[in-house]
């Protein structure tokens, strides 16, 4: 086991009181292993992840129960010690490229910025890795590309460096926030490929964030769907895309465009918006939305296990009822 | 970044010499040059033999011309009150008063900077709340009471200060201190706000997810960031200074350039006010261009444009 997390709690520090940005979530990541985060925005999928590397803004504080990557808990340890691990054994992949590298110095400097920070290399072996890294990403004439700056550079390539940064170290596990979503769609199904392949060579085990889900059917071993902080519903992914149990799986899988759909028909949709998360809730955070809302689905709900290791948090589960009444 | 040296200083070279002209022309504006040396006592007469002895009869840019090719040559006329080539009366001021801004900004950053790095780190921390307090008042007091009061303390009370004149090197303390805590203020907060901005941008978060040092964040990727406007402001207030602050320099009997210029406009001394205000705009063209050739140095954007 490389990455335990359990009752994982952020809340979030407001004018108007507390928000519990996360809550309970819990998962586990394995060598190798990918494990998908879906769900729209503002659900708490990228919050998470800065969790993790211990990278919160001030006002957020997080809780645990447990938290632990290869065996050492991660909430015990000093800021010197995570900063040791961060970007050596666990590394993170950030959303939007343009802004994500620093713009006054070379690719090169970056590169070896991150690589002296955590192993005794020289500046030449340091520049040697990131020729190495950058060919690895495939950016080709990679001993020039080191002396551009990021302004020099298309989208498409800073988030190849990015990569190239993140993986200078060799991490055990790599967190990728939406590594693609600012980019042209026809980067973007090349990077991932490429991160895809770089994952498996590297043998990395890695917690991708996505709203992606013809992705995640490809590439995902588990997939944990959350819904305004809560984790809704956790299974492997091949069961979570043949037996979707919660209510909001099913609509967010309904909501997929699928390219055989009438041209004129609107595209499915979910109907309303992620509630706000500082009036804090006691039953259901789907309720509002949900089709199969009862007064019932005002209590708190816990996850409930329907198979081994697929759980999801409705009261339906397990009752057969959802599969009839939503395919109706 | 070479061409951009080249085209910035062509750039600042055309900028004097616009400037040149119509602080030149300005002058004329102003009034009859004749009649104003002439003084009041005098006759329509008296006016006229020294507008033909002056040569301001002629059109105004025959005399620029003329005067401007003088410059070129390094004559800058004679002054008509202290009876002295204009070049070295300019030369003997500007050394006292570059002394003076030099120590006086040096001061400042030296202050300035790691107390904004500071407050900019940790926002609303105790350094942070002294530090805006500190810059408060110091953006609050007028320059010729504090100069006052540091001469009750250092001078009349612990005696341990000459009071005036630019006798020793302690003579410029006080003045150095007053001067430094004159641009202290701005620098120091636009260092904090530089540094706020900074650590909140993506790229500093990435510098953090892949664990370098909290130094390293602070000081190369932060700070270098930060840097930039500090050095432009920086440059401004030191073309400031050059031009010598008059008040300053007469609460501490300094003989700057700030002084010369009020006592040359006061006693329409042409040829020392049209050099003076050559080089005040000189200076400040030249440290604009400095500053924005460090920038360039350290952002690889501004070259490239």
């Amino acid at each position: 086991m490389l990455l335990n997390v359990e009752n994982l709690n952020i809340d979030i520090a407001t004018p108007n009181g507390s928000l519990a940005a996360v809550q309970d979530v819990s998962f586990r990541v394995s060598k190798g292993e990918t494990l998908c985060i879906v769900g729209e925005s503002g659900c708490g999928k990228s919050i998470t992840a800065l969790s993790l590397l211990g990278l919160l803004p001030k006002v957020a504080k997080r809780t645990a129960r447990q938290m632990t990557f290869d065996g050492l808990d991660m909430q015990s340890m000093s800021k010197a010690e995570l900063r040791a691990l961060r970007g050596d054994r666990l590394s993170m992949i950030f959303q939007e490229p343009m802004t994500a590298l620093n713009p006054l110095h070379t690719v090169g400097r970056q590169l070896s910025d991150v690589y002296r920070a955590h192993r005794k290399a020289s500046r030449r072996e340091a520049k040697e890795r990131a020729i190495y890294l950058l060919k690895q990403v495939g950016i080709s004439n990679a001993a020039q590309r080191l002396n551009q700056y990021p302004h020099e550079l298309s989208g498409g390539l800073r988030q190849r460096v990015v990569i190239a940064m993140a993986l200078m170290c060799e991490p055990e596990l790599i967190v990728a926030d939406e590594p693609t979503t600012a980019l042209d769609v026809t980067i973007q199904a090349e990077l991932l490929r490429l991160l895809i392949d770089l994952q498996k060579s590297f043998g990395m085990g890695m917690i991708l964030i996505t709203h992606d889900l013809g992705l995640v059917s490809r590439i995902a071993d588990r997939v944990i769907v959350m819904y305004a902080g809560q984790v809704v519903e956790a299974a492997p992914a091949a069961e979570l895309f043949t037996k979707p149990s919660h209510p909001y799986t099913r609509a967010l899988l309904g909501s997929v465009p699928d390219p055989s759909y009438p041209r004129m028909k609107p595209l499915p949709s979910i109907p309303g918006t992620v509630p706000s998360l500082v009036s804090r809730m006691e039953g259901c955070h789907f309720f509002d939305r949900c089709p199969l809302a009862c007064d019932a689905c005002r209590q708190p709900i816990q996850l409930a296990t329907i198979d081994k290791d697929h759980e999801a948090r409705c009261i339906r589960v397990g009752k057969g009822e959802i599969r009839r009444k939503v395919v109706a | 970044m070479l061409s951009y040296a080249v085209r910035r200083i062509a750039m600042a070279c055309l900028l004097t010499l616009f400037v040149s002209f119509i602080a030149y022309s300005l002058i004329f504006a102003a009034g009859d040059p004749a009649a104003a040396l002439a003084g009041n006592a005098s006759t329509a007469a008296d006016a006229d033999r020294l507008r033909q002895l002056y040569g301001f009869d002629r059109p105004i840019i025959v005399q620029y011309l003329h005067w401007l090719s003088g410059v070129l040559r390094g004559d800058l006329g004679t002054s008509l009150y202290f009876d002295q080539p204009v070049a070295t009366l300019l030369l003997e001021r500007f050394t006292t008063t570059a002394r003076l801004g030099f120590f006086g900004l040096v001061l400042a950053l030296v202050i300035a900077v790691p107390l904004g790095v500071v407050a900019g780190r940790w926002p609303n921390s105790m350094v942070d709340r002294l530090a805006l307090l500190l810059a408060v008042v110091g953006q609050a007091m007028p320059s010729f009471w504090f100069a006052l009061l540091l001469m009750i303390l250092f001078s009349v009370k612990l005696s341990i200060l000459p009071a005036s004149g630019t006798a020793s090197w302690q003579s410029f303390v006080m003045p150095t201190i007053v001067l430094g805590y004159f641009s202290m203020p701005a620098i120091m907060r636009l260092t904090r706000s530089g540094m706020i901005s900074a650590l909140e941008s993506d790229y500093i978060r990435t510098a953090r997810a892949m664990g370098l040092s909290e130094a390293r964040v602070l000081f190369d990727y932060a700070l270098r960031n930060a840097a930039l406007p500090i050095i432009s402001l920086s440059s401004a207030q030191f073309g400031f200074m050059l031009a010598g602050s008059v008040v300053v320099e007469s609460v501490f009997a300094i003989h700057g350039a700030g002084s010369l210029a009020w006592e040359s406009i006061s006693r329409a001394d042409l040829p020392t006010v049209q050099a003076l205000v050559l080089c005040f705009s000189l200076f400040y063209v030249f440290f604009t261009m400095v500053a924005d050739m460090l920038n360039a140095m350290l952002d690889p954007r501004m070259r490239s444009k």
